[in-house]
C-alpha cells in the first residue's frame, strides 16, 4: 500500500556529491574556525614547552636570589627570564611557569587517560554483562558520587603522601565514574542491537563481541568526554596543589605557584596573577577545542558551521 | 511515585552504608590510625595507650563492628583539636554552608535558565556564540584564583568589599561568586542543550503552528520538559558545591564545612574528617532524593509510569 | 475568484558547509480553492512535508525558502514572524503524523486545548473549558468530562490524533494541513480519522491539504492531487483522472507498485525499475 515506507533516505543530499567527508571535513572546519585554531595552537605550544624546556631551565628556575625578591614584571634589567618578575624567594616567575607547565600537563593528561581507560573498560563490561557485577559497580559509582571529589581527594591525599604520582591516582579515581557511566549506558543499549545479535549468531564469543563490536562504537564518545574532562581535571589538580596537599617542593605546578603568591597578594600581584592566567588560558583553550570538536563531529550541529547569508530573502 | 521514591531510598541507604565503609577504611588505609589521630611527636607509650583505648589492638572485623555501632549512634569520636564530639563540629558548620550553597545554586540556576534559553532561541547566532564563549571562559577560571583576584581588586585596590567577617551582606558577595563559578557554566550549557531539544520537539513545533509567540513557546512549552536534565545536573552540582565551599573556606576563612575540613586536615583531627565526610554524604543523598521528588512533580509520566518501568 | 492558497515556484534549500546546498523543494506551484482538498502524494523525501512546513513558515535556518506563498492574498514568504503568527493556527491549522510527539507530555490535553482557545481565540477560562469539552466530544472522545484532565500518554494513538485534530480545528482555520495524520495508525483507526476530517470539513467549509504517501488514503479524501518526486511536482489534476490516466512515468510506477492494483505478485513492479523515469538520480538514489 505504501509507496515507500523505508523512512528517511538521504533525502537532502545536494546535487553535487558531498565533497568533503570525515577527517578532511573536520580539518576544513578547523581551518575556518579562529577560536579552534588558536586553542590548538596554544595547547601545542604548551606541550612543546613542557617537553623541551624544563630540563634546560630547571636549575635557573629554582635558584633563589633574595636580592630579587618580588621583582616587578615587564622589565628586562635582569635578563629576559625575569620578564614576568620574581616570586617571594627571588625565583624567576617565567621559568617557574615553564617547569610548572610540565607538571600541570603531565598530571592532567595522565589522570584523564587513566580514568578514561579504566572507566571505559569497566563500563563496557558492566553494561554488556549486566547482572550483579553491574549492580555492585553502579552502587560503587553512586557512593563515589555521594562524596564530593575535592573532599575525597583531600581525605585520600591526607592519608597518602603528596606527590605527583599520588595526585594523578587520586584525580583519576575521582573521575572514573564519569567514563564508567557513559560507557555502561552505551554498552547497555548497543548489546540489544542487530549487529551484536548477528555476531552472536555466527558464533562470536562475548569477549570478541566486546572487542570488535562494542568497543569501537563506544570509543568516540569516551574520547569526546575525555576532551571535555581535560579542563576540569586541570582545574581540580590546580585546586589540590593550591590547598597545599597535592604536591611538595621541589615539584611545582601552576596551582602551587598561585598559593605561593598568596602572602604577597597586596604587594606583589604578579606572583598570584600570572600562574592563574596561564591556568585560565589553558583550560579555556581545552574547553573551546573540545566544545568545537564535539560540534564538528555531530551532524545535528552542522548548522553551526554554515555562514548565514546577509540577505534572508535570496529571491524576491 | 511512591514505588519510585522507595527504590530511591533503598539505593540511598546502600550509598550511605558505602560512605560509612569508605570513612572507616580511610582511617585504616595506612595501617595504624594512631599515626593519623595523634600528633607526630607522640611517644610509643602514647600510641599504645591510644590503641588500647580505641580498641585498635582488636581484630579488624571487631574494630569495624565497633565503628559501625558508633556510626549508627552517630558517634564518630571526639575532635582532638576542639575537644568535643566530631559530629557536632561538622554539623555546626552546616548552616552557613547550606545558606551559601543555596544562594549560589539558586542564582546560578536563574542566570543559567535565562542565558541558556536565549542561547537556544538564537542557536548558532551571535547571542548564542557570545553566551557560549562567556560560559566557557567562566568554567575555565580556577575558583581559588578568582577568589584571590576578587580580593585583590575589590578589597585591596578598590576597597569596596571587606576582607573578613561575615556580618554584612557585602562580605557574602565574593564567596557566593566564587562558589557559583563551577556550576554556572555547566548549567547554562545544559539549559541550552535541553532547551534546543525541547524547542525542536514535535509538541513545541506544533504549538508554534498554533501561532504562539517565542516567549510562550520557551517559558511554557519547552521549559518544563527541558527542566528534567536541568534539575538532575543542578542536583549533581549541589554535591559539587562542597568543593567550592572548601576553597571558600581556604581563601575567605568562611565559617562553613570547608573551613572545618581544612582545619581538620591541618590539625590532624581525623575524627572530624570522618564526621564531615559522613555529614556531607548524607546531605548529598538528601539532595538526590529531593531531585527525584522534583522529577516526579514535573513529569506526569514518571508519576504514573513508576509502577511498571523502573 | 482567487484561490485560498496559491503557491508559486516554491523553493526550499538547506545550506551546508560541505558543498552545494541540498534542494528539498525545487520550484513547486499549486493552488487550493475554498473548501477543496488537495492531496500531496509522494514518497518520503520527495519534499512534501517540507512544502507543508514552508506554508506555515516553519522552515528554519539553515533552510532557505524562496518563491511565493499567498494565503488569502497575503504573501507569506519573507513575512515577519509576527505576521506569520497571525496566520498560524487561525488561518492555517496543522496536524502532524506523530500524535504522541505532537502533544506536550507534561500538560493535560485539557490544559493544551484551553491554552489555545484562551491565547488565540481570546476566550475566558470557563468559556474555553466548555468549548474544549465540546471540541473533544466533536472529535469523538467518549466522556470528555473525565478525559479532559488526562495526560497525552494516557490516550491511545487514534484518540491522541483526534485530540490533535481538535487542537487544530479549535482555532477555526480556513485551511487545514494534515501531514500524514493516519500513517502511524491501524487501518481501522485510520478510516475513523479520515471520516472525522471529512465531517469537520463539511461542517466548517475549510479547505484541506492532505500530505500522504498512501494512494488509497489520498483517493478517499482528496478532490485534487499533486504528485511530488525529488522536490518537484511531476503530476497534477483531479484525483480520479490522475489515477485513471497518469501522464508521468513516476505516477505510473506508483500506481503499478500499489498492491491494490495487482492481482498477482508478479505484477508488482519496483518504481525504480521503470526505465522511463525522467531523472537519472532517481535510479542512482535507488528505492
Amino acid at each position: 500500500m505504501a509507496i515507500d515506507s523505508k523512512g528517511a533516505r538521504a533525502v537532502l543530499l545536494p546535487d553535487a556529491t558531498v565533497s568533503r567527508t570525515g577527517a578532511r571535513l573536520t580539518l576544513h572546519r578547523l581551518l575556518h574556525s579562529p577560536s579552534a585554531l588558536i586553542s590548538s595552537g596554544w595547547l601545542t605550544l604548551l606541550v612543546l614547552v613542557a617537553v623541551i624546556l624544563p630540563p634546560l631551565v630547571e636549575t635557573a628556575a629554582n635558584r633563589q636570589d633574595l636580592s630579587l625578591r618580588l621583582l616587578p614584571p615587564f622589565s628586562l634589567d635582569n635578563g629576559p627570564m625575569f620578564i614576568l618578575g620574581a616570586d617571594g624567594l627571588g625565583r624567576p616567575e617565567l621559568l617557574q611557569l615553564i617547569v610548572g607547565t610540565r607538571t600541570s600537563l603531565l598530571v592532567a593528561a595522565s589522570a584523564v587517560a587513566i580514568a578514561a581507560v579504566i572507566g571505559f573498560a569497566i563500563g563496557l563490561i558492566s553494561g554488556y554483562f549486566g547482572g550483579w557485577v553491574d549492580e555492585v559497580l553502579m552502587r560503587i559509582a553512586d557512593i563515589m558520587h555521594t562524596i564530593p571529589s575535592l573532599l575525597l581527594a583531600l581525605a585520600v591525599l591526607y592519608v597518602l603522601q603528596p606527590s605527583i604520582a599520588n595526585l594523578i591516582i587520586v584525580l583519576a579515581i575521582t573521575r572514573i565514574p564519569v567514563y564508567l557511566r557513559v560507557a555502561r549506558a552505551q554498552a547497555l543499549e548497543l548489546r540489544e542491537r542487530v549487529f551484536v545479535e548477528s555476531s552472536r549468531a555466527v558464533g562470536a564469543g562475548d569477549w570478541r563481541i566486546l572487542r570488535t563490536d562494542l568497543a569501537p562504537m563506544v570509543l568516540p564518545t569516551i574520547r569526546t568526554v575525555a576532551m571535555l574532562e581535560v579542563a576540569s581535571v586541570l582545574l581540580a589538580a590546580a585546586g589540590l596543589s593550591f590547598l597545599g596537599i597535592g604536591l611538595q617542593r621541589p615539584d611545582v605546578d601552576w596551582g602551587m605557584m598561585v598559593a605561593d603568591g598568596r602572602p604577597y597578594l597586596a604587594t606583589a600581584w604578579w606572583v598570584t596573577v600570572f600562574p592563574g592566567l596561564v591556568i585560565v588560558l589553558t583550560a579555556l583553550a581545552a574547553n573551546l577545542l573540545s566544545n568545537w570538536l564535539r560540534a564538528a563531529e555531530d551532524p545535528s550541529q552542522a548548522a553551526r558551521f554554515i555562514r548565514r547569508p546577509r540577505m534572508r530573502k535570496a529571491a524576491r | 511515585m511512591w514505588i519510585f521514591l522507595r527504590r530511591r531510598l533503598l539505593t540511598s541507604a546502600i550509598s550511605l552504608v558505602g560512605v560509612i565503609i569508605v570513612v572507616f577504611f580511610l582511617a585504616r588505609l595506612t595501617g595504624s590510625p594512631a599515626n593519623l589521630y595523634l600528633p607526630e611527636s607522640a611517644t610509643q607509650e602514647q600510641i599504645d595507650e591510644f590503641n588500647r583505648l580505641n580498641g585498635l589492638d582488636q581484630p579488624l572485623l571487631v574494630q569495624f563492628w565497633n565503628f559501625l555501632v558508633g556510626a549508627v549512634r552517630l558517634d564518630f569520636g571526639d575532635s582532638i583539636w576542639q575537644r568535643r564530639p566530631a559530629l557536632d563540629v561538622a554539623l555546626a558548620a552546616m548552616p552557613p554552608t547550606l545558606t551559601l550553597a543555596g544562594i549560589a545554586l539558586g542564582l546560578s540556576l536563574v542566570i543559567a535558565i535565562i542565558a541558556g534559553s536565549i542561547a537556544a532561541v538564537y542557536r548558532f547566532r551571535f547571542p548564542d556564540r557570545a553566551i557560549s564563549v562567556t560560559t566557557l571562559t567562566i568554567s575555565s577560571i580556577p575558583d581559588f584564583w578568582f577568589a584571590l583576584v576578587g580580593i585583590l581588586v575589590f578589597a585591596v585596590q578598590l576597597r569596596l568589599l571587606p576582607t573578613s567577617g561575615y556580618s554584612t551582606a557585602s562580605a557574602w558577595i565574593l564567596p557566593t561568586a566564587t562558589v557559583m563559578l563551577a556550576p554556572i557554566g555547566v548549567l547554562t550549557q545544559v539549559v541550552r542543550g535541553a532547551m534546543i531539544d525541547a524547542l525542536g520537539a514535535g509538541y513545541v513545533q506544533n504549538a508554534r503552528a498554533r501561532g504562539f509567540g517565542t516567549a510562550r513557546l520557551v517559558a511554557r512549552h519547552a521549559l518544563r520538559n527541558a527542566s528534567l536534565p536541568i534539575v538532575s545536573v543542578a542536583g549533581d552540582r549541589a554535591a559539587g558545591m562542597v568543593n567550592g565551599s572548601i576553597i571558600v573556606g581556604s581563601v575567605f576563612a568562611f565559617p562553613g564545612i570547608g573551613t572545618v575540613i581544612l582545619g581538620a586536615v591541618l590539625n590532624r583531627d581525623f575524627a572530624v574528617i570522618q564526621a564531615s565526610v559522613f555529614v556531607v554524604g548524607v546531605g548529598v543523598i538528601l539532595v538526590n532524593i529531593a531531585v527525584d521528588a522534583i522529577y516526579a512533580l514535573i513529569d506526569p509520566r514518571v508519576r504514573v509510569g513508576a509502577g511498571k518501568g523502573k | 475568484m482567487t484561490a485560498l492558497l496559491k503557491v508559486d515556484d516554491l523553493r526550499v534549500e538547506f545550506l551546508t558547509d560541505t558543498g552545494s546546498p541540498a534542494r528539498a523543494v525545487r520550484g513547486v506551484d499549486f493552488e487550493v480553492g475554498e473548501g477543496r482538498t488537495l492531496a500531496i502524494l509522494g514518497e518520503s523525501g520527495s519534499g512534501k512535508s517540507v512544502t507543508s512546513k514552508a506554508i506555515l513558515g516553519l522552515v528554519d535556518f539553515p533552510g532557505i525558502v524562496s518563491g511565493s506563498i499567498r494565503f488569502e492574498g497575503r504573501e507569506l514568504v519573507g513575512a515577519r514572524e509576527s505576521e506569520l503568527r497571525g496566520v498560524r493556527g487561525t488561518g492555517i491549522g496543522m496536524v502532524f503524523q506523530d500524535s504522541l510527539d505532537s502533544l506536550n507530555p507534561v500538560y493535560t490535553v485539557g490544559a493544551q486545548l484551553i491554552e489555545a482557545l484562551r491565547v488565540r481565540m481570546g476566550l475566558g477560562h470557563s468559556a474555553a473549558r466548555a468549548r474544549a469539552l465540546e471540541l473533544m466530544a466533536e472529535v469523538g472522545i467518549v466522556d470528555p468530562e473525565r478525559r479532559i484532565d488526562n495526560y497525552p500518554h494516557q490516550f491511545s494513538g487514534g484518540m491522541r490524533q483526534r485530540i490533535c485534530i481538535a487542537l487544530a480545528v479549535a482555532l477555526k482555520p480556513r485551511l487545514l494541513i494534515a501531514d500524514e495524520p493516519t500513517t502511524a495508525l491501524d487501518v481501522t483507526v485510520q478510516a475513523g480519522i479520515l471520516r472525522l476530517l471529512r465531517r469537520l470539513q463539511d461542517e466548517t467549509g475549510m479547505a484541506m491539504i492532505f500530505v500522504t504517501h498512501d494512494l488509497a488514503v489520498a483517493g478517499q479524501i482528496a478532490s485534487d492531487v499533486i504528485v511530488m518526486y525529488e522536490g518537484e511536482v511531476v503530476e497534477r489534476g483531479v484525483i480520479e483522472e490522475v489515477f485513471e490516466r497518469p501522464s508521468h512515468a513516476y505516477t505510473r510506477g506508483l500506481l503499478a507498485a500499489h498492491p491494490g492494483a495487482v492481482t498477482d505478485w508478479r505484477d508488482l513492479r519496483p518504481v525504480a525499475g521503470d526505465p522511463m523515469l525522467s531523472r537519472e538520480e532517481a535510479i542512482a538514489d535507488g528505492f
